[in-house]
Parts: structure tokens; C-alpha cells; sequence
């Protein structure tokens, strides 16, 4: 096990390599620099830019070395835990992204959780009662999950509940908690508003495992093994909890791997539409102005968070199958 | 097999048992001797949702391709007294009982003095006949073509006729849905070609050749997956200069999209060159002296085409929703290019959309889309393989 834990951790280095790269390469690809959008916005506010400013500032980001310098640079500071200042917002990186990334992760994370208490139970009912009215119903339900982008159904579920009751669900928390530091009536608060985002979120995710776990099942439920335990006479339901649930939860669980990236995606998306504080508005605000350290540097956090969790979720299936951790 | 005979014929059992044995072995026969394409295609019928959205797809791409004949309106044609407005119906009954030929009523814009809120209100003295073929804005088809027939319309534009109402310019939504199903629809295939392309270059030399090049294959492959991947689209659209046309932006955003796509791609391909690589009759070809090149292109190519198809069937929903998801959000395609994405953008609001929430039928359009290719892709992955169960 140990061994097939640090297998995995040093085959996590390259990719993490591979995302600082690639997030670099991202924050180099606008045309021109950003000190280029930066004087050009300055100059037309103020009429005049200050040459020594300019000079000044190219050499602090190191604009005047060439590219793999830069990066060596950025990366440098980047480990020594200085991210870098956003020129929009004039405030550095690391204040402006710490909250948000943890609003998406609770958010990513609370929604996985949910997908899987309830994809779990439904799944296996699926399964067992395959064909039955209820399948076709979870069915049908979950093919107008996976076919609806989560932006529509945040849309959708926006436009409902103001038409119903009147309220709009944007937003994570009520106004008098929205600058107020963290105690218990804002966590309270919070989860008051969290249920809106994780209901959209997990509708997609969702109906995705319950299409893997029905198959899982119906997969294991005609084998052999289940057939003996049967004639042995064990009773139905502890059966089919004891042993091919058991077998058919390993691909649940690799599937983690695969939902993490997704439901980060979804945050994203959603966010934008209900106005959330996590790192999507923030996100596609740098894009847009081109504040590229502030979005590298997202790109790279979120990417990095990911990859982590991957990481974690492969562990935890070794874990559960020993051969995993065999032959993988 | 046939049970209804049996009942007829009760008094010849025998017979009837006898027939009844040589029609399944006829039946069966038929299977033995048919050739693998016909297989599949049995296989496919079978699966009757998959018929149907392949159907619903086919008008989709007709509609898409014909735009502009089929849109009642030139799709950037604004009408600031038409702001808007709620969908319309035609009728086929007026006061007097049947009315042929179907019509729409005229519609009068009034404005509330206190709240600004526009009203439409229907105005029965005037009737607008709905003709097909009618006589409308004109357009150029692909560019060449130059007409003004449109599918459905009142002649001439005499009346109003917004099947689906306007937007916030009071262009007209429906005209607008078909013109952004030529873009929203094809930005699926054109991607998925470009991620083909790539999948089967690089999924083929890393599956059949393995070694170094397979390994960072791999490695590249499995990080794209799990990267994030709606912040890696939108940084990487963010980057297609704001000055590009709107051809080059499309294409741009179509590469950004296979970016990531052809990475499933790659993988189907690698594991079935793995597969097959070891297979009998490739050994056989091997050893009859075929070239590596003939080896390839005409014994393993064949016998995973329909898998790819399948595969490439699944992969463009995934295109579709990711363009739509980006014009959405404003980072991929930009008006005056009507899209689907482009056009829920504007019904981003919940002011707007609590008002007019005819804004999101674009939605439906995707939602079904995405469905029908979906209910496809799964007839032709069970079709792929018609020698399961």
C-alpha cells in the first residue's frame, strides 16, 4: 500500500509540473503583455505615463528577460508564497483568491457528498427493480440531467423560484452577513444558501452515477457468486448489500477522480450565472481584463486542487481494492 | 417466435412445430451468413430511441443548413416597437367561426407611463394572413444564393409574425434559433473532425508503436482530463483577440474546444490498436508480408470505424454545451454572430428572463440536441458491437 501511495505521489510531480507550465503558457498568450493593457489604460485616464514607472515596473515583473527566465521567476515566488499583485483590483493575489477557493471547494465538495447519498441508494434501486416504472422514471430523469448544461439549469431554477416564491436565489449570504467575519450565524447562513448552487450542481453530476452504479450492479448481480449466496439461502436484501454492491462501488469510487474536475468546471459556470463569491465571477472578471497574474494564478490553483484530489481519490480506491494497488 | 399460428393450427401440432423450427433456423442462418455492417444495422433498429433522435437530429441539421429559407425573419433584424414581445399564435378561428386562411392578429406596443413596462395588446380589426412560401426580408444563402422566400411568413412582412417573441432589440427569436442552430451545430462537428484528427494521429502511433512516445501520450492525456475544464476553455478563449473576424474567432474557439476533446478520442483509439495489435489476423497479414501502412489502413481500421463513430457520436454533445457554455459566458463566440449560447447571454438577467421567459428557448434547443445525440451515440456504441450478448 505504502508503496503504491508514493508510486502515485511521484507520478503526481510531472502533471503538477506540466499545470505550472501550462498556466504560464495561458497567462503569456493575450497579445501583448499586461503592462502593455495596464500604460494603455493609465495613459487614458491620466494623459501621461511616467517612462522611469514603466521601466520600473517591466523589471519587477521581469518583462525584460526572456520567457523561461520569467517562468523560473514566477514559479520561484510563486513557492515562496508570493502570488503576485492583480492590477485590477491593486491588491495581491493571495488575499482577492484565498475565500473564494475555499467557497468553491465547500461547494464542490457538499455537492459530491450529495451526489453520492443519493445516487447510491437510487442506483441500486435501479438495478434491482431493472425495468420497473421506478427505473425508467430515475432513467428518464437522469438523461435530462446529463443533457442539460448546468448554466441552463441554474437558469431555469432561477427563474422558477422567483416566479413561485418570489425570491431571488442569488448570492451565498444575506446582505448583513455578506462583509461580516466568520462565526457561527454566518455558517448557519450560508448553509441556508448553499443548497441552491449544490442542487443544480449535483442534478448533472448526479444522474452520472446513477447511469455508472445501475450498470456496476447489473453487471455483478447475474454472476455466479451471487447465484450461490442465493441458493445458501441468504436473505435478498443483506445479498445484495453484502456482496456485489461492495464489487460494484470500486468504479463509484474511480469515478471521483473524473467528478472533481467536473463539478470544479460546474462551480465555475454557475457561480457566474447566481453571482456566487467563489472563484468563477473572479475568474472570467481577469480573463476578460486581461489581469493575467490573478487568472494564472487560478488556473493553477484550481488545476493543482484538482489534480490533489484525484491523487486522493486514487489512494482511497487502492484502499478498497486490493488490486488496484497490484497491478496498477 | 410466432405463438398465433400455433393456436390456429392446433389440430397439425406437429407441423406447425416443424415450420416453426425451420423459420428460426432460417432466422438464424440469416444471422450466420449476413455481413457485419448488416449486424449492426439490425442491432441498431432495435434501439428505438436512438431512431428517434437520429431522426430529430436530421431536421435539425436541414433546418441548420437551410437557415435562412426556414427563418421567418433576417435574424439580425431589430424593431425597437417590437421589444420584447410575447410569443405569438396563428389561428385558425376567429369570431365567425374557421377562418381559412390561418392569421395572427396585429399588435399594438403600449407603455406603461409609471413603470416603463411595455404591454402588447392585441388589436382584432387587423388580420394578418400566414402564408408558407411567403415573401420576406432577403438574404443571400451560404452567401450565393439571394432570395426572399421564406418558409412561413405574412406576405411581404405585412403584419407581425414572432412564433417564439423578440429580445430585448425585438429581433425576432425564432429566426434567430434556426440561424444559431448552423453555428451552435456545426461547432460540434467541426470540433469533433479537429479531435479526430488529433485522437487517431496520436491515440494510433502511442497504441501501436507504445514505448517513450506512449508514455507522455499518456501522461499529456490524463493531465488535460483533469484539469478543470471550464476555467482552462475560458482562459484559452480569452486569449482569441478581441479584433479576430467572426470566422477566425469560430474556428479559434472550435480548436480551443478540441483542446481537451481529443483526449477521449486518443484514448478509444490507443486501446484498440492495443488490442487488435496482438489479434490473430493481424499476425496473419504480418506474416502474408503486408506492409505496416496496408496493416493499419485495411485490418485494423475496419474493425474499430464503427467504435470511433460510436464514440465520435458522444463526444459532440460535449462540443455543443462547451460552445454554448463560453458564448454564454461572453469569452467565446461574440454578436452579431447569432449562436445558441449567444443568445441565452441575454437571458442571463433574472430581471429580464422573470419577464421575458421566452428567452430561454434556446435552452430547449440544446437540451434536446444534446439528448438526441446522446440517445444516438448509445444505439451505435450497442450496434458497434454486435457480436455482445
Amino acid at each position: 500500500m505504502l508503496q503504491y501511495v508514493i508510486r502515485r505521489f511521484l507520478l503526481m510531480i510531472p502533471t503538477l509540473f506540466i499545470i505550472s507550465i501550462v498556466s504560464f503558457v495561458v497567462i503569456q498568450l493575450p497579445p501583448g503583455d499586461f503592462l502593455t493593457t495596464y500604460i494603455a489604460s493609465v495613459a487614458e485616464e491620466d494623459g501621461m505615463v511616467d517612462q522611469a514607472l514603466v521601466d520600473a515596473l517591466r523589471h519587477r515583473y521581469g518583462l525584460d528577460q526572456p520567457q523561461y527566465v520569467r517562468y523560473l521567476k514566477w514559479m520561484g515566488r510563486l513557492l515562496q508564497g508570493e502570488w503576485g499583485q492583480s492590477l485590477e483590483w491593486d491588491r495581491p493575489v493571495k488575499e482577492l483568491i484565498g475565500s473564494r477557493i475555499g467557497l468553491t471547494f465547500v461547494i464542490s465538495l457538499t455537492t459530491l457528498m450529495m451526489g453520492w447519498l443519493i445516487a447510491f441508494p437510487v442506483g441500486i434501486f435501479s438495478a434491482v427493480k431493472q425495468y420497473s416504472a421506478g427505473d425508467y422514471m430515475f432513467t428518464a430523469l437522469s438523461f435530462i440531467g446529463v443533457g442539460t448544461p448546468n448554466f441552463l439549469l441554474a437558469l431555469v431554477f432561477m427563474y422558477a423560484i422567483f416566479k413561485l416564491f418570489d425570491y431571488n436565489t442569488a448570492g451565498l449570504f444575506s446582505v448583513e452577513y455578506q462583509e461580516a467575519p466568520w462565526n457561527m450565524a454566518k455558517v448557519l447562513d450560508l448553509l441556508k444558501h448553499l443548497w441552491v448552487p449544490v442542487l443544480i450542481l449535483g442534478t448533472g453530476g448526479t444522474a452520472g452515477l446513477i447511469r455508472t452504479m445501475r450498470a456496476n450492479l447489473l453487471d455483478e448481480l447475474h454472476k455466479p457468486y451471487v447465484v450461490t449466496a442465493r441458493s445458501k439461502g441468504l436473505k435478498e436484501n443483506r445479498l445484495t448489500l453484502k456482496y456485489p454492491v461492495r464489487v460494484a462501488l470500486n468504479p463509484f469510487v474511480s469515478t471521483v477522480g473524473w467528478a472533481l474536475p467536473g463539478l470544479i468546471s460546474g462551480t465555475t459556470i454557475v457561480s457566474i450565472v447566481l453571482g456566487l463569491p467563489t472563484t468563477g465571477p473572479l475568474l472570467l472578471r481577469a480573463l476578460q481584463s486581461q489581469d493575467m497574474y490573478l487568472a494564472g494564478s487560478f488556473l493553477l490553483l484550481l488545476s493543482m486542487l484538482t489534480v490533489i484530489g484525484t491523487f486522493l481519490s486514487d489512494i482511497l480506491l487502492a484502499w478498497l481494492d486490493p488490486r488496484i494497488r497490484l497491478t496498477g | 417466435m410466432s405463438l398465433e399460428r400455433q393456436d390456429t393450427a392446433a389440430s397439425t401440432q406437429g407441423q406447425v412445430l416443424g415450420i416453426q423450427k425451420a423459420i428460426a433456423l432460417q432466422e438464424e442462418e440469416r444471422i450466420y451468413v449476413a455481413s457485419q455492417w448488416q449486424l449492426m444495422r439490425w442491432r441498431f433498429k432495435k434501439h428505438k430511441m436512438a431512431i428517434v433522435g437520429g431522426c430529430v437530429l436530421i431536421v435539425f441539421y436541414v433546418l441548420a443548413i437551410f437557415c435562412e429559407f426556414f427563418a421567418p425573419y433576417d435574424p439580425l433584424k431589430f424593431d425597437p416597437k417590437l421589444i420584447f414581445m410575447p410569443p405569438q399564435t396563428i389561428r385558425f378561428r376567429d369570431d365567425n367561426g374557421l377562418h381559412w386562411p390561418p392569421f395572427v392578429y396585429g399588435i399594438e406596443q403600449q407603455i406603461d407611463p409609471v413603470s416603463f413596462r411595455r404591454t402588447y395588446v392585441l388589436d382584432p380589426e387587423k388580420k394578418y394572413a400566414v402564408k408558407l412560401f411567403a415573401r420576406g426580408d432577403p438574404y443571400k444563402m451560404w452567401g450565393m444564393l439571394g432570395g426572399d422566400i421564406h418558409l412561413i411568413g405574412t406576405e411581404g412582412n405585412a403584419g407581425p409574425l414572432h412564433l417564439l417573441g423578440t429580445d430585448r432589440m425585438g429581433r425576432d427569436i425564432l429566426s434567430r434559433l434556426i440561424t444559431g442552430a448552423r453555428i451552435s451545430l456545426s461547432i460540434g462537428l467541426v470540433g469533433v473532425f479537429v479531435s479526430l484528427i488529433l485522437g487517431i494521429l496520436i491515440g494510433g502511433f502511442s497504441g501501436y508503436y507504445g514505448g517513450v512516445f506512449d508514455t507522455v501520450a499518456q501522461r499529456l492525456i490524463e493531465f488535460l482530463r483533469s484539469v478543470p475544464r471550464i476555467p482552462l476553455w475560458m482562459a484559452l478563449s480569452a486569449a482569441v483577440p478581441p479584433f479576430w473576424s467572426p470566422i477566425k474567432v469560430y474556428f479559434g474557439i472550435t480548436i480551443v474546444l478540441s483542446v481537451i476533446g481529443w483526449t477521449g478520442m486518443a484514448r478509444v483509439v490507443r486501446s484498440k490498436f492495443l488490442a487488435l495489435r496482438e489479434e490473430d489476423f493481424v499476425m496473419a497479414a504480418r506474416l502474408a508480408g503486408s506492409g505496416e501502412f496496408r496493416i493499419v489502413t485495411r485490418h485494423m481500421v475496419p474493425s474499430f470505424l464503427s467504435h470511433i463513430i460510436a464514440s465520435v457520436t458522444l463526444s459532440i454533445p460535449g462540443m455543443i454545451l462547451g460552445e454554448t457554455s463560453l458564448s454564454f459566458l461572453g469569452v467565446g463566440l461574440r454578436p452579431p454572430v447569432v449562436s445558441w449560447g449567444v443568445m441565452l447571454k441575454e437571458a442571463q438577467e433574472l430581471s429580464a428572463v422573470a419577464l421575458s421567459p421566452w428567452l430561454l428557448i434556446p435552452g430547449v434547443a440544446i437540451v434536446l440536441a444534446v439528448l438526441c445525440f446522446n440517445f444516438l451515440g448509445d444505439g451505435l456504441r450497442d450496434a458497434a458491437d454486435p457480436y455482445a450478448r
